[in-house]
């Protein structure tokens, strides 16, 4: 019991063995030795509550949050001393709060619930005692045989025992895990195949043993132990034959499978553990100025407290006759009493920490952020995409980047592969039109893009080949055919692509029509270069038709050819090559490896390696993906070696990765060189301007990319990252630590040397490592002084690490990460913002990043306009909601030096309460959610803008304090206005009747009230009808609140102090004007900061602003706008300018002169023609 | 936390292979969705700025100078009676075993008062805004609740109870209700001796609706002694609070607008409350004629613990109320900053616009 409990609670892990022990159809062994695992049902649960445990446990969630918790001290605080403001005026608004979230969140649960249901209940069917069970999907267990049929979806983790086909293999597509759309085989193991019926199954007796539950989809191991007339045959399992929950089955009519892992231990549930919380900057502000509120909180309360004790030590104003004590009072403890004093000023002024503004800044980041996923621009037509916002806490984070880092392939291109060329045996051949032609320095070949190998009747003529001009002598040429044939081949078998076409499925049985062009043929592929190649192999003559039983049929010049698939190894990123082991018909036994050059090159001893290294090097100088073509030729005793050492890495179940990679090793070797391919990948729309406008933004851009370094430096250079003009530091192949280091130092000597042209920084992976390990703070160094850095042949999670390194570097900025593919999952996870390209190699960079777009050109709309507006737009919230507390409690604070510091309020507790809930909230939030402080066309044009928010400018500590002294400032305005104007208390009614203390603190909060609210409107640059609305609404709602709550006696409140103080206060004509100008006076402040700040030292985004209001006039008049024109004088130029008739046409040109960052960047000067002909 | 969906499995994530239903996902071009709503875009700069901070200014002072001549030609005097100085008629007064004090202070209007004068007494160093102070009372008692009559808040401690009977009205703000009583006589001439007594009107210097809605007495139809014989009268009162105007009925008990006067407590510990209306007799005479006049005091109202000062205050009154330069002054001062304002901000429009024109040449 004590154990479960531990369990439940996470203090235990619930497994303590390292393999589950699974019996099939739970048929346990009949001796009774074996203790049954326990195992989890097959129950999805992804609600977060019961109706049981919603309420204390929402409750629980909500006040782990330091705001609310705080809220909740006060509410305490108030129900239990003898508090000035009565627990509701807190306690109502942390009610409204929490009941506001616990509704959203019930209801999302709500939906969870249904959806968890829908999933669980849905019928599935279990060999159970014989036959077929129709049941529900969360009454499978583990052990259970279950039956799939055609594009059904798998309900559990099943390991395949049998498909409809005889070499018991299936297709299942895993797009709902990972994105990827190809189709993927798995396969059973040949004893449990055969066992195609129901009855069959019946007699089947085997045990899996496997890894216990582990999140990473493509790593499965196990074994199965079947036991066959008495013998137990061991077989390995891998990921080959475990179908995943939530693939799909397809092309297949059923199959049979056994739940190894079911509900939350499958791996999709695995994966879905929730991510990291990012936190914006803009929130980390945040909660320094909470801090520092709370400081003044704090302090505001000790000093009323100490001066409270100062002030009444005399017993005349500690208790004047007319004010006595109650014996309670008297006879606390004087501690007790300090405390409680304190804690009561405490609540009294706890108002200006703004319990809303958290619900505020949630609500306008969850709403704002569907402006994203709404906007036309950012939506692709052809792939039918739409911006998709998976996390609303970062918008304003977009307005903050300072660091791109991107990918390359599929993000910058569009990872659509184009075979280009190719060289077979030290030779170059390009695809023109659909043929290779021979190119290169062979003076004969000039004669003409001669076909060769060029289509499927040319070449069944040999005589024509020695027609062709190669120069060639009769020996080698057949020699040289050979070579050709073989590349092609390995080519065309060296691969993972999948053929979805119905009709192949037979084609081991029926003839095969020679006659079906290869266009028919819809290759499937992981990887586009494969795919690329594939297809280039067939355009060749040499086709692939599929794979069946093992066997791979490839159609040459016509004939159909099977190799025998013996083995795949398969790719990694750290072998950077895959081969596979085929028999040819002739019997021999082939290894044809496929990979990168300097995967390949190494472990090659014949072949022409000298000349295939540099055409691959040429190929890469054009921006051409290469790959490396090898083969081995296996003796008889050397196979056996290989399927021996296979075999046990295979089916070893611990460090089975390492015996992996140690046979690979062992099997890669000697390779003969073929040759190597070249495929290219086209840049995508707009990548230029895309990067040239980044870069304007002052943000800088890095290329990371798995890519060699000349194939990354030329796509760098045609994609405008690195510019002719710039300088190109280079630091590769270091090897040595020392050497690294060395290199690093005089790099950075020769960017301190000459300081004006940009620089450009190549790094390469293996240098990356030593240059991270020992040489950090140098290598920043130089990094930060390039404006342009490329790190290529780079691992998945040293793109990772470089931003990492970069995010905790001491200027700690923002980073964005962009990328489409698996690998670059890592880093998008690790950027302050990952954005994902939802491209063609699967959906998984999407799904786990912050924001997904279609094509990487989309980034510049997002950051600069919709980052832009909502790092604006949060950053005035933000900053308008610790003023607009600062100017409500002040007063108050004041107040108490008048009244003995005895916890007075000065405004009535329905004041108290529905300040931030009502009068104030909407003009703030709406602006929040539409301001446009410049229009966007001028933020997109004009990418400089966007320095000027960025380090978080506006929530600067120098903007915080503006804000913070405008508050106090208008507070000081409102109190002490009211106190002059009431002055000796003189009567301001024509009646001669006094007001008393509500109706002053009734103006105070007038004044407020409309203060803060024209204060928001001054900050409003986009009135639309909303604005004017709620603006307008929210003074009236005020003024019509008063009223009515004035008018009337309440029957269920205590006290009626403002019965008709509002109404008495408005029938009065010196209020009216005191309010008018005590307004006047908080605004004026502030319009004055804001138009000698405009005239004195324009940001470029008010200039441009400037610009763009005066060329939406368009200056038709030209008399006025024309720079030369004299007989204007300066007055009647400025009332010109007042009536905005005039544009002043010399502001937009006087722009790019007067900001001293672009003295020296040269993509600006290109940029300023353009600006000045605006006019 | 999970923040798994178990829908994925459902939906099967994007589509999957090509085929699905010709649904585009191409979001609405509506102006809202696409942000582009129709708008007005104010810029604030010193072209727009200019304008508006001289029309303030020109609209500004003209107020301030008419608000501050208003405020000018309100004729006001204070008189000081606590009687701490020992020259003074009260000083007598203040010895607390002296019971019901008499004194008598003679003072000069110079200029006549004309229009209705209003007479207010003036406390300073009273809080009546301690919190302590200010919550000491019971609403639904003044309102004439038959329970709260008899059963007083609990905030009235520790003036809710007396020899076990409820107070009523109970509180410290009503214990402590002012009750210095005020007369002020018109000396005719030097030779005559006898004054004459002007006529104060007590009713009127409440709000209308504390006098006729907030405040009520307890229903029925007995004498107003009936209503309040099961309570008891405030500790430091000397008369019951059916005794309070024993002349007129409909001033008497809880809405005797003395004290809802009183009961509305000051914002600041100097204030002023309304005592008595001295209604303008005539358009020949001056309602308060210059000349010698004496003040009877009845002193009852000890202020001399804390420090306090009792005034008796003499004014007449304009549509903006009392004589306050404040606001006139003000007006004046914002507007002429504000036109000041305007000035600099030409001047150095005009000079950025210069030194931008050769800037403009340095291209």
């Amino acid at each position: 019991m004590w154990r479960w409990v531990r369990q439940q609670l996470g203090f235990d892990p619930p497994h303590q063995s390292d393999t589950r022990t699974i019996y099939i159809a739970n048929r346990f062994p009949q001796n009774g030795l074996y203790t049954p695992q326990k195992f989890i049902d097959n129950r999805i649960i992804s609600s977060k509550y019961t109706i049981w445990n919603f309420v204390p446990k929402n409750l629980f969630e909500q006040f782990r949050r330091v705001a609310n918790f705080y809220f909740l001290i006060i509410f305490l605080v108030q129900l239990m001393i003898d508090t000035p403001t009565s627990p509701i005026t807190s306690g109502l608004p942390l009610f409204f709060v929490i009941t506001v979230t616990a509704i959203k969140q019930g209801y999302e649960d709500w939906l969870r619930h249904n959806s968890d249901n829908e999933v669980n209940g849905a019928p599935v069917y279990v060999v159970r005692s014989g036959g077929l069970v129709k049941t529900r999907s969360k009454n499978i267990r583990v052990g259970d045989i279950v039956r799939i049929a055609k594009d059904e979806i798998f309900p559990a983790d099943l390991v395949l025992l049998s498909s409809d086909r005889l070499d018991g293999s299936c297709h299942v597509t895993t797009a709902s895990l990972d994105g990827e759309t190809n189709l993927k085989t798995h396969v059973s193991v040949p004893e449990t195949a055969v066992l195609q019926t129901v009855a069959n199954l019946d007699s089947l007796i085997a045990v899996i043993e496997c890894q216990q539950p582990e999140a990473d989809l493509y790593r499965f191991m196990g074994r199965m132990i079947i036991t066959q007339q008495m013998e137990e045959i061991v077989r390995p399992l891998g990921p080959e034959s475990l179908l995943l929950r939530g693939a799909r089955l397809k092309n297949t009519k059923e199959i049979f499978g056994v739940a190894v892992y079911t509900g939350m231990e499958t791996k999709m549930a695995l994966n879905y553990k929730s991510k990291s919380q990012k936190r914006s900057a803009v929130e980390k502000s945040m909660n320094t100025f909470l801090i520092i509120y709370l400081i003044i909180l704090i302090s505001e309360a000790i000093i009323s407290t100490i001066l409270k004790y100062t002030w009444q030590a005399e017993e005349k104003w500690d208790e004047p006759w007319y004010n006595q004590k109650t014996e309670h009072q008297r006879n606390s403890s004087k501690i007790l009493r300090f405390i409680s004093d304190f804690l009561a000023f405490l609540v009294l002024y706890n108002f200006i920490i703004p319990i809303s503004l958290y619900v505020t800044v949630e609500m306008q980041k969850f709403l704002g952020s569907f402006f994203i996923g709404w906007d036309l621009d950012l939506y692709h037509e052809e792939s039918d995409q739409k911006a998709q916002v998976n996390t609303s806490d970062l918008n304003e984070e977009l307005g903050q980047v300072e660091y791109v880092f991107t990918d390359k392939t599929g993000t910058l291109t569009e990872n659509e592969m184009q075979f280009r060329e190719c060289s077979i045996n030290g030779l170059k051949y390009q695809e023109i039109n659909g043929k290779l032609v021979p190119e290169g320095p062979s003076p004969d070949s000039t004669e003409g893009e001669v076909p060769f190998l060029g289509s499927l009747s040319h070449l069944s003529n040999s005589a024509h080949l020695t027609a062709t001009s190669l120069r060639t002598s009769p020996e080698s040429e057949t020699e040289l055919i050979k070579e050709h044939d073989l590349f092609f081949k390995a080519v065309s078998l060296c691969h993972t692509v999948q053929i979805s076409n119905v009709q192949t499925d037979g084609i081991g049985d029926g003839p095969w029509q020679p006659n079906l062009a290869p266009a028919q043929l819809e290759y499937y592929a992981s990887s586009p270069d494969e795919k690329a190649l594939v297809e280039a192999a067939a355009r060749a003559g040499i086709i692939f038709v599929g794979i069946s039983e093992e066997t791979m049929e490839v159609k040459v010049l016509g004939r159909l050819e099977r190799y025998k698939l013996l083995h795949i190894l398969e790719f990694d990123s750290d072998r950077r090559r895959m081969s596979v082991i085929v028999q040819a018909p002739s019997g021999e036994k082939l290894l044809f490896a496929k990979g990168a050059e300097s995967s390949i090159l190494p472990k090659c001893i014949g072949g022409e390696i000298a000349k295939t290294r540099i055409h691959v090097d040429e190929f890469a100088l054009k921006g051409l993906r290469t790959l490396c073509i090898a083969y081995r030729q296996f003796t008889a005793k050397e196979y056996e070696d290989v399927d021996r050492r296979l075999f046990e890495a295979r089916t070893a179940l611990q460090h089975r990765e390492e015996k992996l990679a140690d046979a690979f090793q062992y099997i890669e070797k000697d390779l003969i060189l073929l040759g190597a391919t070249a495929v290219e990948d086209r840049l995508q729309d707009k990548v230029r301007e895309t990067i040239e406008a980044l870069r304007m933004a002052g943000i800088k851009v890095w290329v990371l990319t798995g890519d060699k370094h000349e194939t990354a430096v030329s796509v760098s250079l045609s994609c405008g990252h690195f510019h002719r003009t710039m300088n190109i530091l280079e630091l590769i192949n270091q090897k040595s630590d020392s050497g690294c280091a060395e290199q690093l130092r005089q790099l950075a000597r020769r960017i301190t040397e000459d300081h004006v042209i940009q620089h450009g920084l190549v790094v390469d992976g293996t240098s990356l490592s030593l240059a991270l390990r020992e040489h950090e703070k140098l290598f920043m160094e130089v990094c930060r002084n390039c404006s342009a850095v490329l790190c290529c042949r780079m691992a998945p999670l040293q793109k990772a690490k470089v931003i990492r390194l970069i995010k905790i570097s001491p200027e700690k900025p923002i980073t964005l990460a962009v990328g489409d593919g698996a690998n670059d999952v890592s880093m998008i996870q690790e950027a302050h913002v990952g954005i994902g390209i939802m491209g063609k190699e699967g959906r998984q960079a999407a799904r786990n990043s912050d924001y997904a777009i279609a094509r990487f050109k989309f980034l510049s709309k997002l950051l600069f306009v919709h980052g832009h507006f909502y790092y604006i737009r949060i950053a005035t919230l933000v900053q308008y909601f610790f003023y607009k507390n600062v100017c409500f409690i002040t007063p108050q604070f004041l107040y108490q030096f008048y009244c003995l510091f005895s916890q007075q309020t000065l405004y009535d507790s329905v004041y108290l309460t529905l300040y931030n809930i009502c009068f104030t909230s909407l003009p703030v939030l709406i602006y929040s959610l539409v301001e446009q402080h410049i229009d966007p066309h001028v933020l997109q044009s004009k990418p400089t803008l966007y320095r000027d928010i960025s380090k978080n400018g506006l929530l600067s500590i120098k903007a915080f304090l503006y804000w913070t002294v405008l508050g106090f400032s208008h507070a000081f305005i409102f109190f002490f206005g009211s106190y002059f104007l009431v002055g000796k208390d003189t009567s301001l009614l024509g009646n001669g009747q006094m007001f008393g203390n509500w109706t002053f603190g009734t103006l105070v909060f007038t004044v407020m009230v409309i203060t803060v609210t024209v204060k928001m409107a001054l900050e409003t640059h986009f009135w639309t009808w909303i604005n004017h609305l709620v603006t307008w609404g929210s003074i009236i709602f005020y003024f019509i609140f008063s009223l009515f709550y004035g008018g009337i006696l309440w029957p269920f409140l205590g006290s009626q102090n403002m019965y008709f103080v509002f109404i008495q206060l408005l029938s009065s004509g010196s209020a009216w004007f005191a309010i008018l100008l005590m307004v006047v006076t908080c605004l004026f402040i502030d319009v004055v900061k804001k138009v000698f700040d405009r005239q004195l030292h324009p940001t470029s985004t008010e200039k441009a602003q400037l610009a763009e209001a005066h060329s939406s006039v368009k200056c038709l008049d030209s008399v006025c706008c024309f720079p030369g024109e004299t007989p204007c004088a300066s007055v009647g130029r400025m009332l010109e300018r007042v009536i905005g008739r005039c544009s002043p046409n010399h502001i937009s040109r006087l722009w790019n002169a007067s900001d001293p960052f672009y003295t020296n960047d040269r993509s600006i000067l290109t940029l300023s023609p353009m600006d000045s002909s605006t006019c | 936390a999970m923040n798994y969906s178990a829908k994925d499995e459902v939906d099967g994530g994007p589509a999957g292979p090509p085929g699905g239903a010709a649904k585009t996902r191409r979001p609405d071009n509506t102006a809202f969705k696409q942000q582009r709503l129709p708008a007005w875009q104010p810029i604030l700069t010193a072209g727009t700025v200019l304008p508006t901070f001289f029309i303030i200014g020109l609209i500004f002072i003209p107020i301030g100078i008419g608000i501050f001549v208003t405020s000018n030609n309100i004729r006001e005097i204070e008189i000081d009676y606590t009687g701490t100085e020992p020259s003074s008629p009260c000083n007598k007064c203040l010895s607390p075993n002296v019971t019901s004090c008499a004194c008598t202070i003679n003072f000069t209007l110079k200029q006549s008062f004309e229009g209705n004068v209003f007479m207010y007494y003036g406390l300073s160093n009273f809080y009546q805004n301690h919190r302590r102070y200010v919550k000491s009372r019971d609403d639904s008692q003044l309102n004439g609740d038959p329970s709260a009559l008899l059963n007083p808040s609990k905030e009235c401690e520790p003036y809710r109870r007396n020899e076990d009977r409820p107070i009523a009205p109970c509180g410290a703000i009503a214990n402590s209700m002012f009750n210095d009583t005020l007369e002020l006589y018109l000396v005719a001439n030097e030779s005559d001796p006898k004054p004459i007594p002007i006529p104060l009107k007590k009713k009127g210097i409440a709000w209308w609706t504390d006098k006729n809605v907030k405040f009520r007495n307890p229903p029925g139809k007995e004498s107003l002694e009936e209503k309040f014989k099961d309570t008891i009268k405030p500790v430091n009162w000397h008369k019951a609070v059916y005794e309070l105007d024993p002349e007129d009925e409909s001033n008497n008990g809880f809405i005797n607008e003395d004290f809802i006067v009183w009961m509305r407590t000051a914002a600041l510990p100097t204030f002023r409350k309304l005592y008595r209306l001295i209604e303008r007799r005539d358009d020949l005479h001056p309602t308060l004629p210059a000349g010698q006049y004496f003040l009877n005091i009845t002193y009852n109202y000890p202020v001399h613990s804390f420090d306090g000062r009792k005034r008796m205050i003499l004014s007449t009154i304009s549509w903006m109320g009392g004589k306050n330069p404040f606001l006139g002054i003000a007006y004046i001062t914002i507007g002429s900053i504000s036109f000041l304002l305007g000035v600099v901000l030409l001047v150095i429009n005009h000079k950025y616009r210069n030194s931008s024109n050769t800037a403009d040449i340095t291209i």
